[in-house]
């Protein structure tokens, strides 16, 4: 696709956005049962459209940026750990040192609310301050078009 | 970024960095709602990073109630108008 490919440009993340979403409800749509209007599938529908609205908006950030990446890795996890147990390859040492680097940054924190604010950016915990201050702008922009244009869908379809 | 870190550690009142209130600025700027109407100069750090959970969280509530209503949507929309929003939506971007 020939198109401005500036990571700071909000029509291009609005463009990857939208199309992948709107694939992923057509995708949904489809495949929906005859009691398609039941509680029980409404609820199922809501997680499946609110992973595919997450996801979307992740890759079309794609790797740029941590938490992106944090929550492209979360997802894939997630699928991986539903089929068959994968062989970590030397995860021991990794794991330890992922956590004295998240315990490290929880220890050091300005004030409690820098802690609320790595629980609430993808992949805060192991970030340092200035990096989940960046990241955090970031995500809250992409969180912002994310609203927008799902709410945009939703007038549409209603 | 680990002189920083140092500094934070030794003396209470110079904790953060240039680079950190730089980065402090700029998400002051982005918070839109809360901080931008208080129109002060020297809002806290405290302050501006429990104004950027607040910010946070709402919108994730955002998305989970239009995920929500996208789901019961689908429920009631046919075929053909389907298409024609998406086809809409992808039209007026």
């Amino acid at each position: 696709m020939n198109l401005q490919s500036s990571s700071s440009n909000p029509n291009f993340l609005k463009l990857r956005f939208t199309k992948g979403f709107l694939r992923a409800l057509m995708r949904i749509y489809r495949h929906r049962s005859k009691s398609s209007s039941s509680p029980r599938e409404i609820s199922q529908r809501y997680r499946r459209i609110k992973l595919a609205a997450d996801a979307s908006m992740a890759l079309a950030v794609g790797s740029r940026r941590l938490w992106s990446r944090a929550v492209l890795w979360r997802i894939r996890n997630q699928v991986r750990n539903r089929h068959v147990f994968v062989k970590r390859v030397s995860s021991h040492a990794i794991k330890k040192r992922a956590q004295k680097k998240k315990e490290e940054q929880y220890h050091l924190a300005y004030d409690d609310q820098e802690n609320k604010l790595r629980k609430l950016v993808p992949g805060g915990a192991a970030m340092d301050i200035c990096s989940l201050l960046d990241e955090a702008s970031h995500y809250i922009n992409c969180l912002t078009t994310q609203v927008k244009m799902m709410r945009r869908i939703a007038e549409i379809c209603s | 970024m680990s002189s920083g870190r140092r500094s934070r550690q030794s003396s209470g009142s110079s904790r953060i960095t240039d680079d950190q209130i730089i980065e402090l600025v700029s998400k002051l700027r982005q918070l839109v709602p809360e901080i931008r109407e208080r129109r002060s100069d020297r809002v806290s750090a405290s302050k501006v990073l429990q104004e950027t959970c607040n910010y946070i969280r709402n919108l994730h509530r955002e998305v989970d109630d239009l995920s929500e209503r996208l789901s019961q949507l689908l429920a009631t929309i046919d075929a053909d108008s389907a298409e024609a929003a998406i086809i809409r939506s992808l039209i007026t971007q």
